[in-house]
């Protein structure tokens, strides 16, 4: 082959590979498009003052009945009670890896933690409602254990790899001296734990933490089988609820084409697409801080 | 005394977290296992999903798998290649990075209403494996960019110079030399990932899973059965639930089974890197 013929093809793979970082770009905008889009469409049928105040969640019966709040408040219940599990179990997890076990242990239990990341969500799911539930049932004296609760230990679960691995990056990223230095002033091993090595690792926790919980809130399957499913005003762990992913999940195979209804579910999917942007990029700030901080 | 106390609190956290592990394996293979036969894997579901097997679950979710893996490999390698070769520190490439991160954190049921309306609706691919396929690509392809990438920066800078040096275009370069040396990574990543997808359910819900299919699925446009699906209809919304339980633990088995061979493949496989390098 010629030179010039390399040339023109080295010429032309770069920019097949530069076409394709483009395509990333148009994706995520295509998607926040789409989403704004039939936002719109819905917002032109609902004003958004009684999308965003209503306190009723019920097309099907009721014409007007749009309101996200019930869906927003059981998704923030839900996703705030796995992170009460699953940010202290995460971290101290996480602080046992890094400073505690030794290196055969580490190389045991990483490959677990991979293991638990690696279930299925219908898998998850499917516990909550065979071993989870009657358990909850049964504390509790209630007669049905799928409710905020139920999908609160689930999601921690499901959360607890992410939060792990980041802490675990966090806290082993910390430089020796910063140890070296709080035990040489005479502080025992868990004062420089709990007072030098868990501060100075503050903003890559807070970018775990995020990001469990950004998984938490995006989370459909564990949530649609083992809450309960029902579209109200939760006042607590033990009532029955359904999240924004699960609301989705369930409606938009049932609506007709380009109705209220349908525009409706798009509306609510654009709440969450902000919110978990938002949280991610939260995140991803932490993180970054963490970076500068340590070099 | 208090010396005692942390160590228990560090040591009970962790080992509440591998007991997690434990309940969910337990559960699901000593209730699962039983059910577990030749003629469940590979006979259909008979008796309106009552008896029989999982086989076109299976076959189903192996086709999709696939069509994933056709569509988002060349591309997320591709971008990954772009990234990590040509790109320097640009706007633009801080753009496709902030991209890249944002895309692998929105929820998967938003990637299924926008496969929903690109392909299902706008490209007229209607419910079908290959608009499902190609909505699970469009998820898993973060994920493929990112591990890419780490595989890519492992391969020293001086293997690239000593090539281009010689006279080697650039493209060359990362065909013969990088992207070879770099493939048991990039490899690692990718199956990871199609175990992550093969798990999917929510994406795949409105774009083209069905509860049940007379046959096989043998044509692109065609709706399929999947394996979390089927778990999912097995335990919510059959009508006896109780009495198909069984066949939803054997599901569930097959899932778990499935996935797990997944990731001990790409452990293996990062294994030999680490003993190559």
């Amino acid at each position: 082959m010629g030179i010039r013929k390399r040339e023109r093809i080295d010429w032309l793979m770069k920019l097949v590979f530069k076409s394709t970082g483009l395509l990333t770009i148009a994706l995520l905008a295509g998607i926040f498009f789409m989403l704004l889009y039939n936002s719109m469409s819905f917002f032109f049928d609902v004003p958004p003052i009684d999308f965003f105040t209503g306190s009723q969640w019920d097309p099907d019966n009721s014409k007007n009945a749009y309101s996200i709040l019930p869906l927003l408040v059981s998704t923030g219940l839900v996703a705030l009670g796995s992170m009460m599990i699953a940010v202290p179990l995460g971290i101290l997890s996480a602080a046992f890896l890094s400073e505690l076990a030794p290196g055969k242990l580490q190389a045991v239990l990483k490959p677990v933690i991979e293991m638990l990341a690696a279930i299925p969500s219908v898998a998850i799911g499917f516990l909550g409602i065979t071993l989870v539930g009657p358990g909850i049932a049964r504390i509790f004296g209630i007669e049905n254990g799928l409710n905020a609760l139920n999908g609160s230990i689930l999601l921690a679960v499901m959360s607890l790899p992410t939060i792990i691995t980041i802490s675990e990056d966090a806290i082993h990223a910390i430089p020796k001296s910063y140890r070296e230095a709080s035990l040489a002033l005479g502080a025992n091993q868990w004062q420089t734990l709990y007072r030098v090595v868990i501060p100075a690792a503050y903003p890559g926790l807070i970018a775990a933490v995020l990001l469990g919980l950004g998984r938490a809130l995006g989370e459909t399957m564990t949530v649609l089988m083992a809450t309960g499913n029902t579209a109200e005003m939760p006042s607590g762990f033990l009532d029955s609820i359904r999240t924004i992913t699960a609301t989705i999940a369930i409606e938009m195979g049932e609506v007709p084409y380009r109705t209220t209804h349908y525009f409706a579910l798009f509306a609510i999917a654009a709440v969450l697409f902000l919110i978990t942007l938002l949280i991610n990029l939260v995140g991803e700030y932490a993180a970054n801080r963490l970076r500068k901080f340590q070099a | 005394m208090r010396k005692w106390f942390n160590w228990i609190i560090l040591t009970g956290s962790t080992l509440l977290v591998c007991l997690f592990l434990g309940i969910i394996i337990f559960d699901i293979f000593s209730k699962g296992l039983s059910v577990l036969s030749w003629q469940f894997i590979s006979k259909p579901p008979e008796a309106a999903m009552t008896k029989g097997g999982i086989l076109p679950a299976i076959t189903g979710t192996l086709l999709l798998t696939f069509i994933t893996t056709l569509f988002s490999v060349p591309f997320g390698v591709a971008c990954a290649v772009y990234l990590n070769e040509y790109a320097g520190n640009s706007i633009l490439t801080n753009v496709i990075r902030g991209s890249i991160r944002n895309l692998s954190g929105i929820p998967s049921i938003i990637y299924g209403l926008f496969g929903l309306a690109l392909f299902v609706q706008t490209f007229r691919l209607g419910t079908s494996v290959l608009a499902a396929g190609l909505t699970l690509g469009l998820l898993s392809l973060p994920y493929i960019i990112t591990t890419t990438e780490e595989a890519l920066k492992r391969v020293p800078a001086s293997m690239r110079e000593a090539t281009l040096a010689m006279g080697i275009t650039q493209f060359e370069t990362i065909r013969d030399v990088v992207l070879p040396k770099a493939l048991p990574g990039i490899l690692t990543g990718i199956i990871l990932t199609l175990s992550r997808a093969a798990g999917e359910t929510a994406p795949i819900l409105f774009t083209g899973v069905a509860f049940y299919i007379n046959g096989m699925t043998t044509a692109l446009d065609q709706e399929f059965m999947a394996l979390p699906y089927h778990l999912y209809m097995l335990c919510t919304q059959h009508q006896s639930i109780e009495e198909v339980r069984p066949l939803a633990y054997g599901t569930a088995v097959v899932l778990i089974i499935l996935v797990f061979l997944l990731n001990i493949i790409a452990f293996y496989f990062r294994f030999k890197q680490r003993t190559q390098d």
